[in-house]
């Protein structure tokens, strides 16, 4: 069974200070952390299980600059045979709808069985590229699946729904799954590994490589723009207690006295 | 007459909120950009909900067809990018649940549409649409234009447009499914349910939350001595279920339980909006958490900014002292 596990390089925003450039377009990233998306990092482990289970090769793809060659070396050396990477300037600014064009080029004739992605990256929060790049390589599809089964050429998915109700749906494969946290426990790649990853090759695609036109990309090939960002307004800010942790935990006792919560 | 649709959510038998919700919002754009509202009814059997929405829709489009029974991503697109070649719709708004996840993005290529996800805001500015949308889970709102675009395509996050009024007397018009086949690359099979566990988180009036800023499965127990002091019952977000920390019946947020205690207390919770979903209605807030630009703190009444590990347990000590332990 051929898989493809498409992975996305973001910044780790959930601790950390968040500012926007001058020009109103971006964050500022140089400061932050960079990791594997998380819901990215279920897929890929997913994908290794498959693997180990039913044989075949497991390549990874993202579209992303140098700096991703990190994330790909990640999945290397976690077990995936093969790393892709699609960079090009011309790809800059491109939206969920050009992102999963992109991908669906460099896709298409890798012969896959099963396409994974997580089901939305922690930095846009699209929730849509996984789905798109279905739509697009004419392939049924399922998301925020928490449960696969493949048996033959079916894959019996459990997927999320509100408030704890889950539905189970088949699908024939190929198909592309975007898969939900939660699925498996990610493994962590061994010391081996990465040192071994450190030399394999990772092969770089852009424009030209691909059957894609300039228009097809960046803010040219985009559905949609983001016009500006801001700092979302506080409606209500919480009653900050400042002091040591001796004083403020002193004073939420208070206050929870006051209450009569205890 | 320019048209708006609203896709109607229903599952088990229930019309979901966020139809009506859609609804609301649409009948605001609708005056500025000089549309009408059309609710969108696909299902089998649905002439309660099609009267439900008939009070908030000039007009409720009711596709009927038992293949549409349960929800199914591949039926409801060719029946929904059917509607939209026939009605060429101004905007087309569907909710951002877990349905409409599935459906949106690939009717948006399907239908050659531009689509927004998981709009909070949607604004009309000289006749053009904008949408409001968040990033960085909520630390960035982000405004978001469609280039060019004469048709839109959104989804819109559940529980932020309020339920609008119900003042219409909407008319009821059935459309011939254009199924003609049962679709068989993807077929629903069940439903599954959550399953019961030993604790319901919902009935307790004191909730002690933890999130991922607990670290390790070896802090739970700091959090479970607080809930013990108050008499009250621990809870998480999604990172500690997922993690396996504690089991899935503690878990609080969209995907989860829904609670609304006296005391909501959460610690080492960021506060994404799929948690926020499940916790808002708590009479009091309080939360510990040592990033003080944490989204919970925007919505809690109460907020220390430290490290939870030396807060907690002196929080417990001191609730004790207080009660004469």
């Amino acid at each position: 069974m051929n898989v493809v596990v498409c992975v996305k390089r973001v910044p780790e925003t959930g601790e950390a200070e968040v500012n926007i450039t001058e020009d109103g377009k971006n964050i500022k990233g140089d400061k932050l952390v960079y990791d594997i998306n998380e819901t990215d990092n279920y897929a890929l482990e997913e994908a290794l299980r498959l693997k180990e289970r039913l044989g075949g090769s497991l390549t990874v793809v993202s579209v992303g600059g140098e700096d991703a060659d990190e994330q790909l070396r990640t999945c290397l050396a976690k077990g995936a045979d093969s790393a892709i990477r699609l960079d090009d300037n011309k790809f800059v600014g491109s939206d969920g709808f050009a992102i999963a064009r992109i991908l669906c080029a460099a896709i298409k004739d890798l012969n896959a069985d099963l396409v994974l992605t997580g089901c939305m990256a922690s930095d846009d929060g699209y929730a849509q590229v996984g789905v798109q790049l279905a739509a697009m390589l004419g392939l049924p599809h399922a998301t925020l699946v928490t449960d696969i089964h493949i048996e033959n050429t079916t894959a019996e998915v459990r997927c999320e729904l509100e408030g704890g109700l889950a539905t189970v749906f088949e699908i024939e494969l190929p198909a592309v799954i975007a898969v939900q946290t939660g699925i498996n426990e990610p493994r962590y790649a061994s010391f081996r590994g990465i040192k071994e990853a450190m030399s394999r090759e990772i092969k770089v695609l852009g424009l030209c490589d691909l059957p894609l036109n300039e228009d097809d990309v960046g803010e040219a090939g985009s559905r949609i723009r983001v016009e500006k960002l801001f700092i979302p307004p506080v409606e209500k800010m919480a009653q900050l207690l400042e002091g040591s942790a001796e004083e403020t935990a002193s004073e939420l006792a208070s206050i929870l006295k006051e209450k009569g919560l205890i | 007459m320019k048209e708006i649709l609203c896709l109607a959510e229903h599952r088990s038998g229930e019309l979901r909120d966020i139809s009506l919700e859609l609804l609301g919002k649409a009948g605001e754009l609708a005056e500025k950009l000089g549309a009408e509202v059309s609710a969108v009814l696909l299902g089998h059997n649905v002439d309660g909900f099609a009267q439900q929405l008939s009070t908030r829709a000039k007009k409720v489009l009711v596709v009927e067809d038992d293949k549409l029974a349960d929800f199914n991503q591949a039926a409801y697109q060719k029946v929904l990018s059917h509607l939209i070649g026939e009605h060429k719709p101004v905007l087309t708004m569907i909710g951002h649940t877990a349905f409409g996840m599935d459906l949106a993005p690939s009717l948006a290529v399907e239908t050659d549409l531009p689509l927004a996800t998981d709009c909070i805001g949607l604004e009309v500015q000289d006749g053009k649409l904008f949408a409001i949308r968040q990033m960085y889970g909520g630390k960035v709102n982000a405004q978001v234009s469609f280039p060019g675009a004469t048709q839109h395509l959104v989804t819109v996050r559940q529980g932020v447009f309020p339920i609008g009024e119900s003042k219409l007397n909407g008319e009821v018009a059935a459309v011939a499914s254009p199924l003609t086949e049962e679709i068989e690359c993807k077929k629903f099979i069940r439903y599954v349910e959550a399953e019961a566990g030993e604790v319901d988180i919902t009935q307790a009036d004191i909730i002690v939350s933890v999130g991922r800023g607990i670290k390790k499965k070896e802090n739970i127990p700091i959090v479970e001595e607080l809930a013990d002091c108050l008499g009250g019952v621990v809870a998480c977000s999604r990172p500690v279920v997922d993690s396996e920390w504690l089991p899935k019946e503690r878990l609080v947020g969209q995907s989860g339980n829904t609670v609304k205690p006296k005391l909501y207390l959460a610690v080492g919770i960021s506060g994404a909006f799929q948690h926020i979903m499940g916790m808002r209605s708590s009479e009091t807030i309080i939360a510990i958490n040592k990033d003080h630009n944490a989204p919970i703190l925007n919505i809690a009444d109460y907020g220390v900014v430290d490290d939870l590990s030396s807060v907690v347990p002196l929080l417990s000590a001191k609730i004790r002292e207080v009660k004469g332990e």
